[in-house]
């Protein structure tokens, strides 16, 4: 088991009173294995991957914990995270392309980087080479500066940067969302690429687009409003999705094919509740076609309702 | 309207300029009222430069750019608010067209003084509440947040209230629903669509094919910075001409369907892409020839000379995929 998550609440200061952006998740994530994060926008999914590697001034840590290969992690204290951060654990952040900087070549970065994690610049040279190659990438990338690289080649740069230690977990948030499909597809492939070779152990793959995660993760894990609501291998997610909030999901998603003037795709009705007073009961409720009573009396547990199949309703 | 005639850019690259770098070349097309063009392509293809071209944020190097037959270029100084009343744009990294140290409130107030000074504030609060409800976010959730307490998906939607107070004619959206979810993509892509009913002309950027061809009447593909495809949506897609875009098709995720294995790696060198690329090495076919393969439906020669796929094409899409490979 690489990763385990036990009941995990991170809340954001602020001066309303706390964002509960992450309140009592509880996964596994196993060796060698890629877990796609899915979700409406501000469920909390960068949340979880901040909480792993850095928190921000403002997060909390508000209840359980995070263990890493069978080690628990201190991710509420800043300088003993340091010796985890990008040797074991490393973050592709949501935005990241764009905020590399601009006024460093990469060459010049990636040396600055390393260096900074006390690795001597020499010694991962030659891999860096190899798998800048290896991702399609010219060498001559490091004497670039960012702004004369497209999308997706700062997006592999950024790959390559990032698992260069052969770290036991990547988190990428959001890697390929701003990519075309076919470099989409050429990043996700290369990322699944970076877990065979053995580049990282396993890594959780946040993403939008679940027609995408389904391309290379095995696991799909699904949250709402800062709770898990459905985790389960990916096919099963995608053909037998159990949660209201999944299977509504899925049928948003627009199919090559399908437009405008013929039929109109609906999204769900309603948004996610504030986080700063969640509701009691399940959270979906509001927006829930099959709610009953009991869903806004008590919350649902996460049940696993067939072998590896998790599901948090009253109903699933 | 809005019209790009033969617009190219090139842009200063390496150490003080030294060399150039052609990012859009000879691109031509034209965005109606009431109309939405999707502009298709891989990342640094142009589209970008494209969007920003046309929101005068980068100089045009060749061709022009008007609206409704006025150069843009003209819309200098004094002009500048005129143009940009009429045609706004939103973009693909919502934080980097954003103040860090103003609050969204701010940001929308900021509009008001510089667009509507003469609009009161009871009824500017209105317009600011039913542009938030449009794009579904919760007012009070949001107004009084800085951007980086904001998920990306809940700014992309700001920028696009914003965008949508200005009462503009052109919305230059590029990749604006790349970091929404599934749910709320469909509802800002229907908001787009409701709009243009209303009159308003988008030029869509976007990578993702399912969302143009849901909303876009007219797809324009562009690789490399030149247009290899482009016309009535319904034809680029159930007919794809230009190796190009039969290879983007291909691409596209589908639920239910893994890519298979057998599929060409992009990265070990596509014979699609190569081939594609051909022709500009050999310096024989030139650069932006269009040719139109039925009524609405355009699509670049690939050359060289006599074995043009496109030609090939014409045959069908049996002697089209032949004639690619
Ligand atoms: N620094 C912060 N201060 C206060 N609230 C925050 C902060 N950062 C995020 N939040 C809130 O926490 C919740 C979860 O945000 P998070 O960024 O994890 O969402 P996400 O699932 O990654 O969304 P997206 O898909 O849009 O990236 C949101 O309600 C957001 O507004
Ligand atoms: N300011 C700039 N200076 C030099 N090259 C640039 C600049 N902006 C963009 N480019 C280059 O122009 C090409 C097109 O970029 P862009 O329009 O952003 O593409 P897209 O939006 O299609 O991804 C890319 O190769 C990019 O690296
Ligand atoms: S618990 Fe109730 S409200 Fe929640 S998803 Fe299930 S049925 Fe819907
Ligand atoms: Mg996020
Ligand atoms: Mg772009």
């Amino acid at each position: 088991m690489t990763l385990r998550v036990t009941d995990l609440k991170v809340y954001y200061k602020t001066l309303r009173g706390e964002v509960k952006a992450l309140d009592g998740v509880t996964f596994e994530l196993g060796d060698a294995e890629i877990l796609g994060l899915a979700g409406e926008s501000g469920c909390g999914k960068s949340t979880l991957g901040k909480a792993l590697i850095r928190m921000d001034g403002r997060m909390r840590l508000r209840g359980g914990g995070v263990e890493l290969d069978g080690e628990r992690l201190p991710i509420d204290d800043d300088a003993a995270m340091n010796r985890y951060r990008y040797h074991r654990i490393s973050l592709i952040p949501q935005y990241s392309m764009s905020a590399l900087n601009p006024t460093r070549r990469i060459g010049r970065m990636i040396r600055e980087l390393v260096e900074s994690r006390g690795v001597r610049y020499a010694d991962v040279e030659e891999e860096l080479l190899r798998r800048l190659k290896l991702v399609g990438l010219d060498p001559d990338v490091l004497s670039r500066y960012p702004i004369e690289l497209s999308g997706g080649m700062k997006q592999r740069t950024v790959m390559v940067i990032s698992t260069l230690l052969n770290p036991s977990l990547l988190i990428a948030d959001e890697v390929t969302s701003a990519l075309d499909v076919s470099t989409q597809k050429a990043v996700a492939k290369a990322l699944a690429g970076f877990r065979d070779r053995g580049f990282v152990k396993s890594m959780i793959f946040v993403t939008h687009d679940i027609s995408l995660t389904y391309q290379i993760a095995d696991t799909i894990m699904v949250m709402y409003a800062g709770k898990l609501v459905e985790k389960a291998s990916a096919s099963a997610i995608v053909s037998k999705p159990r949660h209201p909030y999944t299977q509504a999901l899925i049928n948003s998603l627009p199919e090559v094919g399908v437009r405008y003037t013929d039929r109109r795709l609906s999204g769900i009705p309603g948004a996610p509740p504030s986080l700063l007073k969640p509701p009691a009961g399940c959270r979906f409720r509001d927006r829930c076609p099959k709610a009953f009573a009991r869903c806004a009396a008590e919350e649902p547990p996460v049940t696993e309702v067939a072998s590896g199949h998790f599901v948090a309703c009253w109903k699933g | 309207m809005l019209r790009l005639e033969n617009v190219t850019k090139r842009y200063g690259v390496g150490a003080f300029g030294g060399r150039t770098f052609t990012a859009v070349r000879d691109v031509s097309f034209e965005v109606a009222p009431g109309e939405v063009v999707s502009l298709i392509g891989e990342s640094g293809s142009g589209k970008s430069t494209i969007g920003k071209m046309i929101l005068r944020l980068t100089p045009i190097s060749e061709g022009r750019i008007t609206l409704d037959g006025a150069d843009i270029r003209g819309f200098a100084r004094g002009r500048r608010k005129e143009y940009y009343r009429r045609v706004q744009g939103v973009f693909q990294d919502p934080f980097s067209c954003y103040n860090p140290i103003f609050k969204a409130d701010r940001v929308l107030w900021m509009i008001k003084e510089e667009y509507f000074p003469r609009v009161p504030r009871a009824e500017w609060d209105e317009r600011v509440e039913s542009a938030l409800r449009a794009v579904r976010l919760d007012p009070g959730a949001v107004l009084g947040r800085y951007p980086h307490q904001l998920s990306g998906g809940q700014l992309q939607r700001l920028l696009v209230a914003r965008a949508l107070l200005l009462d503009i004619r052109y919305l230059v959206a590029d990749e604006i629903t790349s970091m929404l979810d599934a749910s709320t993509r469909i509802d800002v892509l229907n908001l787009l669509a409701d709009l243009k009913t209303r009159g308003l002309g988008v030029l869509f950027i976007t990578h993702d094919l399912a969302l143009g061809n849901y909303i876009a009447a007219k797809t324009v593909v562009l690789r490399r910075g030149e247009v290899v495809e482009m016309g009535d949506t319904e034809k680029v897609f159930a007919d794809p001409r230009h190796p190009y875009a039969r290879h983007l098709l291909a691409s596209v995720p589908q639920l239910h369907a893994r890519w298979d294995g057998e599929q060409e790696e992009r990265y070990g060198g596509c014979p699609v892409h190569e081939d594609a690329a051909a022709p500009e090495a050999d310096g024989r076919a030139g650069p932006g020839r269009l040719v139109e393969v039925e009524p609405g439906h355009l699509v670049a020669c690939t050359g060289p000379e006599g074995g043009c796929r496109v030609a090939l094409a014409r045959g069908g899409p049996a002697a089209a995929a032949a004639g690619g490979r």
